[in-house]
């Protein structure tokens, strides 16, 4: 997994409230084997005038020119500033990782649904809650401002606009030494390597059988 | 001090270390890998970099996409994109990682609970896990085995380890003998209608007493297997010599020397004398006749002498509230008699029911006759490519089709329609499956859960009847 320390990118505004994991990748992508490539599809609804269908290349299909990530401003946007209850639905994981693979890092935004708060945490991606009307201000400056910036400083838990703003956040501190050091699950786990090592070695010697292989 | 169940030396012999929340990581001996849940976890690995921590621990191959009919012409002639796409994904991760896997046409392949245990894969003594919840039917076998979900695939892969609560310990005791035409099927089918399907939640169930004593390793598999169904993620049975007989002479049991030694400590994974058990659920033999489900859970059960409920004895509105919705979706009348209810399909086969002894039974039962006329197909699908190869060498194959049913290709199957093999809307079907969920088996599928005798016995009459009856 990706560490998350220091970040700054250009922050796109998706001014709606509830959007369900539905809605970052709608159910037709799902059926596929792979947890990457989903980026491409990520708000497809929202994004393309057609419908998409799985195994579709995207490249010329009709964008919507509305939509806030298809406008030139906010091309290469890796912060996303949302509205309240952002990813309810289902528990599946392919929501953050779509965001994942378009390029997010970060979503910010007044509350987020549970399952998807924590699965963002499993695939690296920082959600954020902020006041409503710190929220709000962002919503205002990004609009008001082309190429508008944030930088997000995990360690002192900071999102820090243009103009020097701090604006603080709470994380629950053993999420945040995951983010900080790039540990998933996995990443947990092999940092007990030793003790695995350590384990296998004792049981080696007493169910040596068990250590044959399978060939 | 009390001493320690079967589970406790199975669980305490594997663990690696308790982390500061109080969850614990197991060592996990051996993984076994299909091809629905196991695309994304290697995907997983690549993604971050990783390398499995031990290649020669997993076993894998495919079973739930496969097409039972002949598929001599290979997986690029599966019909359903998804399905061919899985199998192929399958594949080319286990030929890029080095993972040993019998293909779609490997005489080997099989569902993975019936081709792991057949090849001594999974030893007594051991961790196993993979991600498919009837992973519980390898318990029967001693071992602790868990189903498991896609990301704890990739965690296995990537460090042989499991982060994991400990359970607590049931005792399920079945004393007596079983009476005749009553099969393990029946036993696990019972047993989910006394504790309910939620009764093993957060268990791991020890069956004991004299029927799984006396009960083939095979018959024991059967029972695991539906441990599951009664809520609980692991199901066990102690070892005794049934179980070192069965490991004798396997594929990848250990042989010689280390035969002797592997023995000697597997004679010790049986629960103490004094262990104490968190609940203990007892159950006389003699209790248990043929099982047939009529509603849509495995604890919608009854004998086959008794008929489907009525709603009106029923005092709890939540469980009122769960018949009436059965009854509609099942197409059934309360009170109607079991042996009333008329079937359209059969079908033998699954991980629960497909091995040679259950195919055996179920032969016995056709024997001479013929499939009923109301009967729009019967199928019988073997669980592994060996399990076939020995079905065949015993003739049973012959009786199968002289009967009228159709002799198939190992794989999962109707079990949950994700093939070709599938059951139309509103068809009834004589199963000897373990989930008679709504749309399990097919959109507007009706599944009855029976042992394969009770379902042999279902094709040749065309509705239920008492196996005892026939033989
Ligand atoms: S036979 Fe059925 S229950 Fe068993 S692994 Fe296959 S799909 Fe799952």
């Amino acid at each position: 997994m990706n560490k998350f320390v220091l970040h700054t990118g250009i922050a796109a505004p998706l001014d709606r409230a509830n959007v369900d994991t539905d809605m970052i990748i709608p159910k037709q992508f799902l059926k596929s084997i792979k947890r990457s490539g989903f980026g491409k599809n990520l708000f497809d609804e929202l994004r393309y005038l057609d419908e998409g269908q799985p195994d579709q290349s995207c490249e010329g299909r009709p964008l919507n020119p509305e939509f806030v990530l298809n406008q030139p401003r906010y091309q290469g946007a890796s912060i996303l500033l949302a509205r309240e209850n952002f990813g309810c639905g289902s528990s599946r994981e392919h929501a953050p990782w779509a965001l994942d693979d378009y390029g997010f890092r970060c979503v910010i935004a007044p509350s987020f649904a549970e399952i998807f708060y924590n699965n963002c945490f499993k695939n690296g991606l920082l959600p954020i809650v902020l006041h409503d009307e710190k929220v709000d201000q962002l919503f205002k400056e990004s609009a008001a401002t082309d190429g508008y910036q944030l930088s997000i400083d995990l360690e002192r838990q900071l999102v820090i606009t243009p103009s020097g703003e701090e604006m603080a956040f709470s994380i629950d501190g053993f999420r945040k030494h995951c983010l900080l050091n790039g540990l998933d699950d996995i990443g947990l786990t092999l940092q007990h390597s030793d003790d695995i090592r350590a384990y296998e070695e004792k049981r080696r010697q007493q169910a040596p059988w068990l250590f044959d292989a399978i060939k | 001090m009390a001493g320690k169940t079967l589970y406790d030396k199975l669980f305490d012999s594997h663990l690696v270390r308790t982390n500061d929340d109080g969850s614990s990581l197991i060592y996990i001996d051996r993984q076994v890998l299909h091809e629905v849940t196991s695309p994304q976890a290697f995907e997983g690995l690549r993604l971050a970099g990783r390398k499995p921590w031990r290649i020669d621990a997993n076993i894998a191959t495919p079973d739930h996409n496969v097409p039972t009919t002949e598929r001599s012409g290979g997986v690029d002639l599966i019909v359903d994109p998804v399905s061919r796409i899985q199998v192929k994904t399958l594949d080319a991760n286990c030929d890029e990682f080095g993972i040993l896997e019998f293909k779609m046409n490997d005489h080997r392949q099989g569902i993975v609970h019936v081709m792991a245990p057949e090849q001594g894969a999974i030893l007594p003594g051991s961790t196993a896990v993979c991600g498919d919840s009837h992973t519980a039917t390898l318990g029967a076998l001693g071992a602790l085995a868990h189903g498991i979900g896609t990301s704890e695939v990739e965690h296995v892969l990537a460090t042989q380890c499991l982060i994991t609560k400990k359970m607590q310990n049931m005792l399920v005791r079945v004393d007596g003998e079983l009476g005749v035409g009553v099969t393990p099927k029946d036993v696990v089918l019972h047993v989910i209608g006394v504790i309910g399907t939620a009764g093993g939640t957060g268990y791991a169930i020890e069956f004991g007493g004299d029927v799984f004593r006396n009960m083939s390793m095979e018959g024991r598999m059967t029972v695991c297997n539906m441990a599951i169904e009664a809520g609980a993620r692991v199901g066990l049975v102690a070892i005794d010599q049934t179980t070192i007989d069965y490991f004798d002479g396997r594929p990848f049991a250990p042989k010689g020397e280390q035969w002797e030694a592997a023995v000697s400590q597997w004679r010790d994974l049986v629960s103490d004398a004094d262990a104490e058990f968190d609940a203990v659920v007892e159950i006389h033999a003699a209790d248990i006749e043929p099982q047939v489900t009529w509603g849509t859970s495995p604890e919608m059960v009854v004998g086959v002498s008794g008929q489907v409920p009525n709603p009106d004895n029923e005092k709890d509105p939540v469980k009122v509230d769960g018949i009436n919705r059965a009854l509609k979706y099942m197409g059934l009348q309360a009170d109607q008699k079991i042996t009333d209810i008329k079937l359209d399909r059969v079908f033998i086969g699954s991980c629960t029911n497909s091995r040679i002894e259950d195919l055996r039974d179920a032969a016995k039962v056709v024997k001479g006759r013929k499939v009923a006329d109301n009967i729009m197909q019967a199928l019988v699908v073997p669980g592994s490519g060996l399990v076939k190869a020995q079905a065949e060498a015993e003739g049973l194959d012959k009786i199968f089709m002289e009967a009228g049913l159709e002799w198939r290709e190992p794989g999962c199957s109707m079990c949950l329609a994700m093939n070709p093999d599938k059951l139309g809307n509103g068809e009834h079907c004589a199963s000897t499956s373990n989930r008679n969920f709504e749309g399990r088996q097919g959109f507007g599928g009706r599944t009855h859960l029976v042992s394969p005798a009770m379902a042999a016995a279902a094709a040749v009459t065309g509705h239920f009847i008492d196996v005892r009856e026939l033989i």
